[in-house]
């Protein structure tokens, strides 16, 4: 829910997440519960890595037309009744919706996830001009009433355990009889049903996110398995889509080829529980559904993204799947990162959004194993576009003095090779000869970052260009010899 | 040195073996493991001088230092038939990422691509273009094996170790759990945010130790580092080495971390 | 439109203009853009649902019930209210059903099932079940495709605890690119209803624990009934 950025306090943060016993739990269920699950997915799926170059494709183009594919969506979203709102930052877009929701005399409104509404701390903003935003999917209810930001793109609370739910339920729910029985993840699930079923129906504003805009048609699409956005945008009064601009996909066809590798990436689903496209407000015949419908479309930073390497994260339709593949994720959860994008996609995307300054952590912290950008269905370079950010951050300067002093240190050597070999042959026949005995060291100068967790191995002695050119001397002296081997 | 001649007259293939930094400084044997597991498959091996492929550099974001070093490192090698190292990080570096160094360099362009396309990570080049199907090499023990993640993912390096090991006599494997999971290692990441590598590592501990193996084997000195100081500093009984030791039937030799005087025959 | 509104639309299409380096008159980049509007073409479209018929109904069947939800095929459209009426007493629900007011639905013998009560309207809530007739079926993923409308209200789709789907064994398609195609054909090109709802199964959370449970806060159980076409 706020958007305060922690993440210059990575370390701190992850060592904090790493001593906390209870998310270590919940984080231990992230790599077994989803990975084998998209595996077998794609596994059944032959065309699977052809839909993923497909969706590639269809972005790239999408992109590189944006401008054209925006006027075609405004078009026909106005044609059908609705109203598109263009939004240049955070404080633009929070402005139009409180403005809707102010002009309807808004007092409670439901939302459905966006990711977007976190970015820009749309809850805050409205629980401060009187109107009580209610979050519908389970797990950002969760969070909600726990004052917390999400930990996750697609399963914001999974940080979390059920008896820390079950006490924020005891704790929230307080007109519930106290003697009820909330031991099991299905009585927590009925009793956020019934409550939340009671905000549905009452509320007069429903916000809901967009997985993808459709030129075509000037649709909006949301994808849930709960059906909470559904419910968001079918009953009150007004809905308002909150997309930023990258969402856009050319026609009905080009939007059905990604659709069928984010559920498959995501959660291993063929397809979620609900996809639902809305275009317009209610028809005039129509029993239900919202008398207004209102598009507000996000910049925030990103058109600018459209003019060198990062165009490619603007691909990203937002499965998670690189963040359920992370190690770094998980080790420290989505909460490390510190603020609202974690995992591989957040640490591309976070200095982008909040500035490399604050930023830069993020795309350091990766070992680029390179998994996030083989699961990536949108095939986004992830670890190139991690070290995108560690080149502006070397180019300006911000890398630590210590570091930088130490990569200055090797490349004087390692760019001068016939200095680079006599000094590396004393050094390790040196560290050779202290290390003979044990074999390793616990500890050595200079690398406590490494020994600190585990030891540094002994070298044999000597470097291999020096005993190998010793050997073919050798081999020369004796050419008979080994010539009959 | 002249080129030798195989028996059925195919010239020797001359393969410039990069060696690595990490080989060259730590851990020598594997080096002449490479060596010798490149002559038994008919090539003939030169060493030419050397020092680093780049990749602390390129990962640094200081891209001036890395277009230096691979400079460097294509004129020292370009005039072999193929270039081979024990490693799947520095073989991907050099294969996957040298191209964009040179991006907007017309003059390179033709040259790096050239050079690319000869360059090899070890088991890979054994299997895949030298036809290497068995290595006459025994170990007496329980191996497990780590995928290491830029030799599997940049190179496709999987299959290819496994099977060799296949032929050693005495050898059994036992795949680990996630053994394509990320070690921690990260180059300068496991020093840059030491809590999150080590918390790494300690998974990856745990998986090598819950298979029973005596031994860890991989393909990346860097990463056999990182996981034989994690096992030891938690004092089990793992030893760590790289597969090409192994492979060259050099598995007697103290292993990583072990002391050289003792233990030198298990 | 605010003034607010229009400066901003302003800033936001330059800054995407600059970034692209475009002045928005190129008439190729337009041409490709109306191209592919014009033409949708429809990519790459799994084998998995390209079957005769019999095979086709037989994996939408397979695929409606591997996302957890249960389906009966019937011979025909007259068989629709018994099997709504077994359906209610399996569940051990009250003999009442809404519906809206699709015509499919309207015509049928509901004499045949003379304990059952049939309301007819939009859901407030209260229903217990709830009975539309889906416009499409999608063997690919076993879903089913909804379109709102005085026909079939959408929240017919969402508040009831049970949501029951006629499907048309005639509407099912292999893939989704045939449904859009014969939604193009009744609305017209580029023109949608409100809603279009593709529903693959009941919905579920695992938002505690990542443990999968059914009925999060839409139907907590969906029910096909697929009406007509050969069995196997």
């Amino acid at each position: 829910m706020s958007v305060e950025i922690t993440t210059p306090r990575f370390k701190d943060n992850a060592k904090k997440a790493l001593a906390d016993l209870p998310l270590q739990g919940a984080l231990s269920k992230v790599g077994p519960g989803f990975i084998g699950k998209r595996a077998a997915a794609a596994e059944k799926l032959p065309e699977f890595d052809g839909l993923r170059d497909s969706a590639r494709d269809i972005k790239n183009h999408t992109l590189a037309h944006l401008d054209l594919y925006l006027e075609r969506f405004e078009a026909k979203a106005k044609a059908a009744g609705g109203h598109v709102h263009f939004a240049v930052d955070a404080a633009d877009a929070r402005a139009i919706v409180t403005d809707i929701c102010q002009r309807l005399g808004a007092r409670t409104v439901t939302k459905g996830k966006s990711m977007i509404s976190e970015e820009i701390g749309l809850n805050d903003h409205l629980a401060a001009v009187g109107i009580e935003p209610v979050e519908t999917d389970l797990g950002e209810y969760l969070i909600q009433i726990r004052g917390e930001a999400p930990s996750h793109i697609i399963a914001p609370a999974i940080h979390l355990n059920k008896d820390q739910v079950e006490a924020d339920f005891r704790r929230v729910h307080a007109h519930l009889p106290p003697e009820r029985d909330l031991s099991e993840p299905t009585s927590l699930l009925a009793e956020a049903r019934g409550e939340l079923r009671q905000k549905f129906l009452a509320a007069d504003v429903g916000i809901t996110g967009a997985n993808f805009l459709v030129a075509e048609t000037g649709t909006s699409i949301i994808v849930t398995n709960e059906g909470n956005g559904d419910l968001t945008q079918t009953l009150p009064k007004a809905h308002i889509v909150l997309a930023s601009l990258e969402k856009l996909v050319p026609t009905l066809e080009d939007v059905s080829q990604i659709l069928r590798v984010l559920a498959r990436s995501a959660t291993g689903q063929d397809m979620s529980v609900y996809t639902t496209f809305s275009t317009g407000p209610r028809r005039p015949d129509d029993p239900d559904g919202p008398g207004e419908y209102h598009v507000v479309i996000l910049d925030n930073g990103r058109s600018a993204m459209l003019g060198g390497q990062l165009r490619e994260v603007l691909r990203c339709i937002r499965c998670g799947a690189c963040m359920n593949h992370c190690p770094v994720y998980h080790a420290v959860g989505g909460h490390a990162y510190g603020w609202v994008y974690p995992g591989p996609i957040g640490s591309v995307l976070t200095p982008a959004l909040i500035g490399v300054e604050k930023g830069r952590n993020l795309p350091n912290a990766s070992t680029f194993c390179g998994r996030c950008e083989e699961v990536c269905p949108m095939r986004i370079p992830l670890p190139k576009l991690m070290r995108h950010w560690r080149e502006k951050e070397f180019e300006r300067h911000l890398t630590p003095a210590t570091q930088r002093f130490g990569l200055g240190v090797w490349a004087f050597f390692a760019r001068r090779g016939w200095l680079y070999r006599p000094a590396t042959r004393l050094a390790m026949g040196a560290l050779s000869l202290l290390g003979r005995a044990k074999g390793r060291f616990a500890s050595l100068p200079l690398a406590g970052g490494w020994t600190q967790h585990r030891d540094f191995p002994a070298p044999q002695g000597g470097t291999f260009q020096a005993q190998w050119r010793a050997r073919q001397a050798e081999r020369r002296a004796a050419p008979r010899q080994e010539a009959s081997r | 040195m002249t080129a030798h001649t195989s028996p059925h007259g195919a010239r020797h293939p001359r393969v410039g073996l990069f060696c690595t930094c990490l080989v060259d400084t730590i851990r020598p044997s594997v080096g002449f493991a490479a060596a010798k597991l490149l002559e038994d498959a008919g090539c003939e091996v030169n060493v030419p001088p050397q020092t680093c492929c780049g990749q602390p550099a390129f990962n640094s974001g200081d891209r001036a230092t890395t277009r230096a070093l691979a400079e460097e490192m294509i004129t020292a090698f370009e005039t072999f038939d193929y270039v081979v190292a024990p490693s799947g990080s520095c073989a991907g570096m050099i294969k996957t990422h040298y191209p964009e160094l040179f991006t907007g360099e017309p003059d390179w362009a033709g040259r790096v691509e050239r050079f690319c396309a000869k360059v090899f990570e070890l088991t890979s080049f054994l299997v895949d273009v030298r036809g290497v199907t068995g290595v006459a090499a025994a170990y007496d023990g329980t191996v497990t094996y780590h995928d290491s993640c830029s030799g599997l993912r940049e190179l496709g390096v999987k299959a290819q170790p496994r099977r060799l090991l296949a032929s050693v006599e005495g050898l059994a494997l036992e795949e680990m759990k996630d053994a394509d999971t990320c070690c921690g290692f990260g180059g300068t990441f496991c020093v840059k945010y030491p809590d999150v590598s080590n918390a790494i590592v300690e998974k990856k501990a745990a998986n090598i130790a819950a298979t029973g193996a005596d031994t860890l084997l991989a393909g990346d000195l860097g990463c056999l580092m990182n996981m034989a100081g994690k096992l030891q500093r938690e004092g089990r009984a793992v030893r760590a080495l790289h597969v090409a030791e192994v492979l060259a039937g050099m598995g007697d030799e103290p292993a990583i971390g072990e002391p050289a005087e003792k233990g030198a025959k298990r | 439109m605010s003034s607010r509104d229009t400066s901003s639309r302003d800033t936001v299409f330059a800054s995407i203009r600059a970034s692209l380096g475009v002045t928005s008159q190129e008439a190729p980049r337009r041409q490709a853009v109306a191209d592919r509007l014009a033409g949708h073409p429809r990519g790459l479209v799994p084998a998995r649902g390209q079957l005769p018929e019999a095979e086709r109904l037989a994996l939408f069947r397979d695929m409606v019930i591997a996302a957890a939800a249960t389906i009966d095929h019937l011979p025909s459209a007259a068989e629709v209210p018994e099997a709504v009426a077994a359906y209610l007493r399996s569940r051990n629900l009250p003999m009442t059903i809404l519906r809206g007011a699709d015509a499919r639905l309207a015509t049928l013998p509901w004499e045949r099932a003379p304990a059952l009560d049939v309301w007819i309207g939009p859901s407030d809530g209260r229903q217990l079940a709830g009975l539309s007739h889906a416009f499409a079926g999608v063997a690919e993923s076993g879903t089913v495709v909804m379109l709102s409308g005085p026909e079939n209200p959408s929240t017919l789709n969402l508040l009831p605890d049970h949501h029951l789907v006629v499907v048309d064994a005639a509407d099912v398609a292999g893939d989704y690119e045939t449904v859009w195609d014969r939604i193009r054909a009744r609305y017209g090109e580029g023109v949608l209803p409100r809603t279009v709802n593709w529903i693959t199964g009941p919905s579920r959370s695992a938002d505690i624990e990542q443990t999968l449970l059914l009925g999060a806060h839409g139907p907590r159980s969906l029910h096909v009934l697929l009406v007509g076409g050969p069995t196997r």
